[in-house]
């Protein structure tokens, strides 16, 4: 059973434990800090989290011992000597009618965010970055490197280590990016369970990307998604997907929260569906959750709308659906259902052998041991909260 | 040799600084960054990114004078100067 939560918040990290009944926060490290991530590697115990400091810059924080104490990783995330990649820069332009130009540049990299960390068999580590960069361990955390293939990538506008590429990127930004650089993002990490050399990312915005051979090569995975605002629906880039999970138990199945709505597949990201409803209030997102044994249940808590990013009619509710997105069920008990403008982040929703967690920028984090069924308020008043993830 | 002076949030990181009078051997802005790295391991990436260049919120002045070159660190430090690193206030 679901013991133990931990929390990213953006004035530090929180470990949520279960005690006499209930489920208690406390305070575990980075006090006054942004917390961007927090999570456990199951293969060596290690806590990580991914800090951005306003003015010191990102930084990879891990413990050995559980959370008591926290040290800055010896080894951390630096994109190397020579790294560039191509972006839009917005400049005062007096002839335009907005007073705004756009221009393509290439600029050296340098981490603006650390956004997600993920995990594999063997001491694999990978951890998602604005500008767009993964960076991988292959010794539980005592080294990192940049996957140059992924970096490199035609979508990206090629190898501009060694010379000036195609000159085009396909990836465009993120406002998650700190700092005000409008740069793209890996928020979503998933490795495959059967095979760790296949690997997903998702990025703001691009799309999803997948690895089978252990980052030597990437091919996109963006097939039945639509990009209906735009003058190319069926782009195969320029996705503005928000995150993904798969099912450990049936991995074939992944799920995906994206700008445009809930998407589905059931081929191991060969092709996707969309699966929202909007007319039952379940389409726009940030963050989703997949079962761990049923492929075809996973859980999200909707806002209403990509022009009013909170909740429906200021009520909160998670939807769940069993059926692989055929339905969904609204479940609202325990859950505020007046004046409630809760907004949820990609990384604040999980669930673990029946228990789900999600907490929402207004620092409140509510959760349910019955599958979403009924809820609990286990805090109130936390500093806005980032990620939620059991340990 | 010139005196270094750092703003209380980097003891937060750096408790073993807090309470020294910090002097390094020193001709640039840049130097000073690697003698404070050598002092304490992982400094110099909390003033500076991975490209050498001083971070966009970090300030550091060479007596009254903030520096003038960000990405090189070349500003001349002399021997009597006081060095302030801190947090650039932005507001808020």
């Amino acid at each position: 059973m679901a013991t133990r939560i931990l929390l990213g918040t953006r004035k530090g990290a929180f470990i949520v434990e279960k005690q006499n009944g209930s489920w208690k926060p406390r305070l575990a490290g980075h006090a006054g800090g942004g917390v961007n991530y927090v999570a456990r590697d199951p293969h060596t115990g290690k806590l990580w989290a991914l800090l951005g400091f306003g003015h010191w810059g990102a930084k990879l924080s891990v413990s050995t011992d559980d959370g008591e104490t926290w040290k800055d990783n010896p080894a951390q995330i630096k994109y190397p000597e020579g790294a560039r990649y191509i972006g839009q820069d917005m400049y005062e332009d007096a002839s335009d009618e907005n007073g705004v130009g756009m221009r393509i540049v290439t600029r050296p990299a340098a981490v603006q965010k650390l956004w997600i960390i993920g995990f594999g068999p063997g001491g694999a580590v990978y951890v998602g970055t604005i500008p767009g960069g993964l960076f991988v361990s292959l010794d539980g955390g005592n080294s990192f490197e940049l996957n140059r293939p992924l970096w490199n990538h035609e979508s990206r506008g090629g190898d501009l280590f060694t010379g000036e590429g195609k000159g085009e990127t396909k990836w465009f930004g993120t406002p998650a990016a700190e700092g005000g650089e409008f740069a793209p993002g890996i928020h979503s990490i998933v490795v495959d369970p059967r095979n760790p050399k296949r690997v997903f990312v998702a990025v703001s915005t691009a799309g999803v990307i997948e690895t089978e051979d252990g980052g030597e090569t990437w091919q996109p995975r963006n097939k039945g998604m639509r990009l209906d605002h735009t003058p190319e629906a069926d782009a195969e880039w320029g996705h503005d997907t928000h995150y993904i999970e798969l099912c450990e138990g049936e991995p074939d199945h992944i799920w995906q929260q994206n700008h445009v709505g809930i998407y589905y597949s059931n081929d191991g990201a060969k092709s996707w569906r969309k699966v929202s409803r909007p007319e039952q209030g379940v389409h726009f997102g940030f963050p989703i959750t997949a079962d761990a044994k049923d492929g075809r249940t996973a859980w999200v808590v909707p806002g209403k709308s990509d022009q009013q990013r909170m909740t429906v009619n200021g009520a909160l509710f998670v939807a769940r659906t069993k059926d692989g997105g055929e339905t969904w069920e609204q479940m609202r008990r325990g859950l505020p259902q007046e004046q409630a403008y809760d907004v949820v982040y990609r990384h604040a929703l999980a669930n673990k052998e029946g228990t789900v967690a999600f907490g929402s920028t207004t620092g409140n984090l509510y959760v349910s041991e019955d599958g979403g069924e009924s809820w609990t308020t286990a805090a109130n008043n936390l500093p806005p909260i980032y990620s939620v993830r059991f340990a | 040799m010139p005196s270094i002076h750092l703003t209380r949030h980097l003891y937060a990181f750096f408790p073993h600084l807090e309470g020294q009078h910090i002097v390094v051997e020193a001709k640039t802005a840049g130097d000073v960054v690697a003698a404070l790295e050598r002092l304490a391991p992982g400094i110099g990436f909390y003033i500076c990114d991975e490209r050498g260049r001083l971070r966009t919120h970090v300030n550091m002045f060479v007596g009254k004078q903030m520096i003038r070159d960000r990405k090189g660190l070349t500003d001349v430090v002399a021997a009597d100067d006081e060095v302030h690193i801190l947090q650039a206030l932005s507001g808020g």
